[in-house]
C-alpha cells in the first residue's frame, strides 16, 4: 500500500533521541492556531499557490519500501548517538495503516522509533499502532477540553484516554507542551497540567516548546487566515519560569524538541 | 585567564601591520659576494651563508617576552629569500599595493633592490632557474591553469618535527652527525664527497643557531644590566638560564623545551622559506612529561606555564607567510603560514594519548583566539568523547579552529604508503590537512591540478578555450563522443596527459633543487638525513613523499553527472548543442540552466547515482599519479585540498556542465559544490565517505553551520555524533564552519547558493533560506551578537 508523506528529513536531533530521521507523514484532524505546517494539514496531495514560490505540490505518493531505502542510508548515525526515525506530521496516526505496515517494516531492520503524535484517534488504532513504537513524544496542548476544541478544533477525551493507555502499558512517553502565551500559559492550567502529569506516575519527561512567529510568514504566502496576529511569543523569562514551574513539580524539563 | 603581559604581545602582533625587511636578503647577498663564498661546495656555501646570517641579522628581544628569537628584525617585519625567489621592483609594488594580504614596502627596501639585489640575483635565483628549463608543454599548462607550482616561490618543507630536540640536545646531535663522518672515512660508500660535504654543511648549520642563541643570551644579559624592574630582572635571569642550557643541551622543563623548538624553528624558516612554515606537531605529546616534572619538582606553577605557552602562540603569528605574488598568491592568498598544532591522537603503542596538556593546549587555542598558529585534534575511537566535545566547545565560538581529524584514518594512510606502524602514530597533519610521518618523512606539496579544467580541454580535444591553444592530446571530436563511457575515456587520456607533464615538471624541478637548494640544518632534524649523510632536499629523509593535490572534485563530479543525465541518458541535449551553450556561458540559456541545477543529480546527496562519477573520478586520479617514482627516489601521492586555488582555478575555466557560470569558483576540496547539497550533513558526509580516503595523504571536508546549532547540549552532542560517524566511514578530516552573520546576509541575497546552510532557530533546526525574511534578520542580528 502507498502513503502521503510530504518531507523527510535527515540529520533530526530534536526529534528524539540521538539523530534521527523525521518522516513528515500528510494530514492532521487537529487545525491548531499556532501550527507550523499548516500546509500539511489536509489529507492527501494537494498543490497550493504560494505567494513568492508560486505553485507547490506539497507531499507525494511513496511505500514502506522506499521510505526504508531513504532511512536506510543514515543507519551509521544512528548507530553512533542511538538515533533512530521518527513518524511525525500532521498526525501520523491518521495514516494508520500505512504508519503501521511502515511501522513493521522498520522495526524489523531494528531502527528505533518515534511517533510524534498529537493523539487524537480512536484508541484501538492507536493501541494497534503502539505496539511498534518504542518512544511517544506525546503533544499535549490543553486540558480544559473547552479550550481544546477551541483552539485545535478537536475535543481532548479521546487524547487523554490514549495517553493513559501509554501510562498503563508502560511505553516511554515524552511530553511535548507548546507553550502560548494567553492560551495555555496561566498559572492555574500549568498547575493542573502539573497534577494531572504527577497523578500518572511513569511521565517523566517534559519538553517545553515556546510558540515562535516561524510560520507567520507561510500563512501570508498562502493566504490562510492567521488567527495568531496579536499573540507574542514568550519572553526567555517565561519560558525559564515554566521550565522551574514543572521542575519543582519533579519532572526533568528540556526547552525544545 | 590571560595576563597584561599577553594581552600586550598578542596586541601587538595582531596589530603591528606586515611589512618587508630587507636585511636577510641584503645579509645573504653580502655572503654570496664574499671570498668566503668561493669555492665551496653547495651545502657548504648554503650552511656558511646561514651562518652568517645568524651571526649577523637583528636580534630582537622585546619588553615582556618569555619565549626569544624573530624571523626578521621585529615581529611581523617579514625577510625575502632573493635565492629563492626574486622580487622585481613591480612585484614589491604589487605587495605594496594590493588590498588584501598586503605588506608594506618601504623606500629603502626599493632602493635596496634596485642597486643590489635585482643586479646581483638576476637569473641565479632558484625560481629564474627552474624556469628556464621547464618544457613549453609545461609552462602552457601552467599558464592555461591546469595546475600549479608550490616550488616557484618557496623552497619545499612541508614537514614536521618529532621529538629529537627533546632528547637531544646541538652537542648529542652534533656527535651522531661526527661519528657518521668518521664511518665514512675510508669506508668507500658511494658519493664519498657529497656525502662529507652535506655532513659537514650540517655541522655548520647547527652551528649558526648555536651563535644565533649565544647572541640572545648576551643581548638578554645587557637588557638584565639596565633593567630596573625587579620581576622583570627574575624574569631575566631565569631566560638566561634556559638559554645556557638550550639548544646545546637536552630541555630540562617546559620552558627549555618551547625555547629549543622556537630556536630550531627560527632557524629552519631563515635558512630557507619552507613551505608551511615549521611545525612542532604533537606538542601536547612532546610537553606533557616536562610539565608533570615541573608540577611535581615544583620548578614552575600551571598557572606559569600556561603564560609560557601563551607567549609561544604569540611568536608563531608574529610571522606571516612570506609575501607570495601571481599564482603563487592566488593559490594560497592568507597570511597564515599553515603552522597546524596537533593534539591528541595515539600514543606509539596504540593507546589513547590525550593527557593533561591536550586540554591546557585546548584552552590556550580558546583564549588566545589567533590565527596563526593553526591547530586541530587528532580524534581516534580511543581518545574519550570528553576530548572531541570540548574541541566543539571551541568551534561554536566560530574561528574554524580547531579542526577535526580521524587518527585512526592518518594513520591507516601513512600504513598503506610503506610507512612502518610506529612512525606512522607518530604521525599527523600538517598545511591544511596533508598526512606525514612525523620527524621522518619529507613530504612535499607539488602544487594543486584543476581536474574540472581538464574536462573543459576534453570537450574541445585538447584545446584550451582560454588560450586558444592545443596543450591537451587528441582524445576524440564531441561528435565521436556517443557514450558517457567515451567521454570518460577521453577524459582519462587528458588527466593522464597532463599528469605526465606536471610529474615531468616536479622531477626537473626536484633535479634543480636537490643539487642547488639543500637545507643542511632542516635536515639534522628529520631522520635518516644523518644517517644517508644526505640533505631532506635530497630525498635523506626516511620516507620521501610528493603530493599533487586534488582540486575541483564536486564541480567535476556534477559536471560529469550533468552530461550524463541529459546528453546520454535523457538524451535531451546532444553534446555538441550543450557545448556550444557552455560556450556562450549560457547565455539565452537560462532555462535550460536551471535545468541543470535542479534536475541533475549532485554530488553531496548520498545519491549513488552521483557518488559513483566522483568514485570514478578518484580512481583515474589515483591511478594516474600514485606509485609514480619521484626524481630524488620518492614516490607521488594524491591528496585532494584546495587552500584558494579553487577561486583561481575557477577563474581559468568557461562555464561547466554542472550550470556554473564562466569564472566562478569551483567546489572545494571533497565538499560538493557550494548549494548543491540539499540533504543535510549526514548526505554530505556520507557521498564524502564514498571515496577511499585511506589511500590519500588527507582530504578535505568543509561545513557550515550557525553558532545556533551548537549552542545547547543537543546540538553539541549530536555534532559530536556527525564526527564520531563520519571518520567511523573512515573520513580524513572536516571542519566546521560557524557562520557569521556576513555569511547570513549573503545568503538572503543569494539563496541558492547556500540551500546546505542549516540554523538553530528556537528549540529546532531549519534551512536558513527557508525561513521568513523577519526571521532571517532576527537570526542575523543574533548571530551578530554572538561574533561581537
Amino acid at each position: 500500500m502507498t502513503g502521503i508523506v510530504f518531507d523527510i528529513k535527515r540529520f533530526a536531533i530534536h526529534d528524539g533521541p540521538g539523530i534521527r530521521t523525521s518522516i513528515f507523514l500528510k494530514g492532521c484532524p487537529l487545525s491548531c492556531w499556532w501550527c507550523h505546517n499548516p500546509e500539511s494539514q489536509k489529507k492527501g496531495i494537494e498543490h497550493l499557490r504560494f505567494k513568492f514560490k508560486g505553485s507547490l505540490s506539497i507531499g507525494w505518493e511513496t511505500t514502506a519500501e522506499e521510505l526504508l531505502i531513504e532511512v536506510e542510508k543514515d543507519r551509521p548515525f544512528y548507530e553512533q548517538s542511538n538515533g533512530g526515525i521518527t513518524f511525525t506530521g500532521g498526525e501520523p496516526v491518521l495514516q494508520a495503516k500505512f504508519l503501521m505496515e511502515t511501522a513493521k517494516l522498520f522495526k524489523q531492520k531494528n531502527f528505533h522509533l518515534c511517533l510524534d503524535t498529537t493523539g487524537y484517534t480512536a484508541p484501538k488504532i492507536f493501541q494497534e499502532v503502539s505496539q511498534y513504537i518504542d518512544l511517544f513524544l506525546f503533544d499535549l496542548k490543553h486540558l480544559d477540553d473547552d479550550y481544546h476544541k477551541k483552539y485545535t478544533g478537536v475535543s481532548n477525551k479521546l487524547i487523554l484516554k490514549n495517553l493513559e493507555y501509554l501510562v498503563e502499558t508502560k511505553k516511554e512517553v515524552h511530553i511535548r507542551f507548546p507553550l502560548i502565551p494567553n492560551i495555555n500559559d496561566q498559572a492555574n492550567h500549568l498547575e493542573n497540567l502539573a497534577e494531572y502529569l504527577s497523578s500518572l506516575k511513569y511521565i517523566n519527561n517534559i519538553f517545553i516548546l515556546p510558540y515562535h512567529k516561524i510560520a507567520q510568514g507561510k500563512y501570508e504566502q498562502l493566504n490562510f487566515e492567521n488567527k495568531m496576529n496579536g499573540i507574542q511569543e514568550p519572553t526567555k523569562d517565561e519560558v525559564e519560569n515554566t521550565k522551574f514551574f514543572f521542575e519543582k513539580s519533579g519532572f526533568n524539563v528540556k526547552i525544545g524538541g | 585567564m590571560i595576563t597584561k603581559r599577553i594581552e600586550n604581545l598578542r596586541h601587538k602582533s595582531i596589530n603591528t601591520k606586515p611589512s618587508i625587511s630587507g636585511e636577510r636578503a641584503e645579509l645573504m647577498t653580502l655572503f654570496y659576494q664574499s671570498e668566503e663564498a668561493e669555492n665551496l661546495s653547495v651545502p657548504v656555501l648554503r650552511a656558511k651563508a646561514f651562518k652568517y646570517l645568524m651571526e649577523n641579522k637583528t636580534i630582537y628581544i622585546g619588553e615582556g617576552e618569555l619565549i626569544i628569537g624573530e624571523r626578521g628584525p621585529a615581529p611581523q617585519q617579514t625577510p625575502t629569500y632573493p635565492e629563492v625567489c626574486l622580487h622585481t621592483i613591480s612585484d614589491l609594488e604589487m605587495i605594496d599595493e594590493r588590498p588584501k594580504v598586503r605588506f608594506i614596502v618601504n623606500k629603502e627596501v626599493k632602493k635596496l633592490y634596485t642597486e643590489k639585489l635585482i643586479p646581483f640575483w638576476k637569473g641565479k635565483s632558484n625560481r629564474d632557474k627552474i624556469f628556464a628549463q621547464l618544457p613549453q608543454k609545461w609552462l602552457n599548462s601552467y599558464e592555461a591553469g591546469v595546475f600549479t607550482e608550490f616550488l616557484e616561490q618557496r623552497a619545499p618543507g612541508h614537514t614536521v618535527l618529532g621529538d629529537v630536540i627533546y632528547h637531544q640536545g646541538f652537542k648529542d646531535i652534533r656527535k651522531r652527525i661526527n661519528q657518521r663522518l668518521d664511518q665514512l672515512k675510508g669506508s668507500q660508500e658511494s658519493d664519498e664527497q657529497a656525502k662529507k660535504d652535506e655532513l659537514e654543511a650540517m655541522l655548520i648549520s647547527l652551528e649558526a643557531v648555536s651563535i644565533f642563541a649565544q647572541r640572545h643570551l648576551e643581548k638578554l644579559n645587557t637588557i638584565l644590566e639596565s633593567e630596573t624592574d625587579k620581576t622583570r630582572q627574575n624574569e631575566l635571569r631565569k631566560m638566561i638560564q634556559v638559554s645556557k642550557n638550550v639548544p646545546e643541551n637536552k630541555p630540562k622543563n617546559t620552558w627549555e623545551a618551547l625555547q629549543y623548538y622556537w630556536y630550531v624553528h627560527q632557524g629552519v624558516i631563515t635558512e630557507l622559506n619552507p613551505w608551511d612554515s615549521f611545525n612542532p606537531g604533537r606538542l601536547d605529546q612532546h610537553l606533557f612529561p616536562f610539565y608533570q616534572n615541573d608540577l611535581a619538582e615544583k620548578h614552575q606553577t600551571k598557572d606559569e606555564i600556561i603564560e609560557l605557552l601563551q607567549a609561544f602562540w604569540v611568536k608563531f603569528n608574529n610571522h606571516p607567510s612570506p609575501p607570495k605574488m601571481g599564482v603563487t598568491a592566488k593559490e594560497s592568498n592568507t597570511f597564515t603560514d599553515f603552522a597546524l598544532i596537533n593534539l591528541g591522537g595515539l600514543k606509539e603503542d596504540g593507546t589513547d594519548a590525550v593527557n593533561e596538556m591536550s586540554y591546557i593546549l585546548l584552552d590556550i587555542i580558546e583564549e588566545m583566539r589567533i590565527l596563526q598558529p593553526s591547530s586541530m585534534i587528532q580524534l581516534s575511537k580511543h581518545n574519550p568523547d570528553k576530548f572531541i566535545r570540548r574541541a566543539i566547545d571551541i568551534i561554536k565560538t566560530g574561528f574554524g579552529q580547531p579542526s577535526l581529524f580521524n587518527t585512526d584514518a592518518i594513520i591507516q594512510e601513512l600504513v598503506n604508503q610503506g610507512k612502518n606502524t610506529i612512525d606512522a602514530r607518530k604521525g599527523g597533519a600538517s598545511g591544511c590537512v596533508e598526512t606525514g610521518a612525523f620527524g621522518t618523512e619529507a613530504y612535499i606539496l607539488t602544487g594543486y591540478f584543476n581536474l574540472a579544467k581538464v574536462l573543459e580541454i576534453t570537450l574541445n580535444n585538447g584545446i584550451d578555450p582560454l588560450t586558444n591553444k592545443f596543450i591537451g592530446m587528441n582524445s576524440g571530436t564531441i561528435e565521436n563522443i556517443t557514450s558517457f563511457e567515451d567521454l570518460m575515456l577521453a577524459y582519462k587520456k587528458q588527466l593522464n596527459h597532463f599528469i605526465d607533464i606536471k610529474i615531468e615538471g616536479n622531477n626537473s624541478i626536484d633535479r634543480v633543487i636537490s643539487k642547488e637548494l639543500p637545507a643542511p640544518f632542516l635536515s639534522v632534524f628529520i631522520d635518516d638525513c644523518i644517517a644517508n649523510a644526505k640533505d631532506y632536499n635530497a630525498g635523506g629523509a626516511r620516507y620521501n613523499t610528493s603530493y599533487i593535490q586534488g582540486v575541483g572534485l564536486g564541480s567535476l563530479t556534477d559536471s560529469l553527472s550533468a552530461l550524463k543525465q541529459h546528453v546520454f541518458d535523457k538524451k535531451t541535449i546532444t553534446l555538441s548543442a550543450f557545448t556550444e551553450v557552455l560556450k556562450q556561458n549560457f547565455k539565452g540559456n537560462e532555462l535550460f540552466r536551471q535545468r541543470l541545477l535542479e534536475e541533475t543529480p549532485k554530488f553531496g546527496n548520498d545519491d549513488d547515482r552521483v557518488d559513483a562519477i566522483a568514485v570514478q573520478i578518484f580512481e583515474l586520479y589515483f591511478n594516474a599519479v600514485d606509485g609514480r617514482p619521484s626524481a630524488k627516489g620518492g614516490t607521488f601521492r594524491i591528496n585532494m585540498l584546495p587552500t584558494t586555488s579553487h577561486v583561481y582555478f575557477g577563474s581559468k575555466i568557461g562555464a561547466l556542465p554542472d550550470g556554473r557560470k564562466a569564472g566562478k569558483p569551483l567546489s572545494e576540496g571533497i565538499s560538493p559544490v557550494q548549494g548543491a547539497d540539499r540533504k543535510g550533513p549526514t548526505a554530505v558526509l556520507k557521498s564524502a565517505s564514498k571515496i577511499d580516503h585511506f589511500r590519500t595523504g588527507g582530504t578535505l571536508l568543509n561545513q557550515k553551520f550557525t553558532p545556533q546549532i551548537l549552542e545547547d547540549e543537543t546540538g553539541q552532542e549530536q555534532v559530536k555524533n556527525l564526527v564520531r560517524t563520519y571518520f567511523n566511514l573512515n573520513g580524513h578530516h572536516i571542519q566546521f564552519n560557524v557562520v557569521t552573520a556576513e555569511t547570513l546576509r549573503k545568503a538572503k541575497l543569494e539563496p541558492e547558493k547556500y540551500r546546505d546552510l542549516i540554523v538553530r532557530v528556537a528549540g529546532y533546526s531549519d534551512y536558513f533560506i527557508e525561513l521568513t525574511e523577519e526571521l532571517q534578520d532576527e537570526i542575523i542580528k543574533r548571530t551578530e551578537h554572538q561574533n561581537f
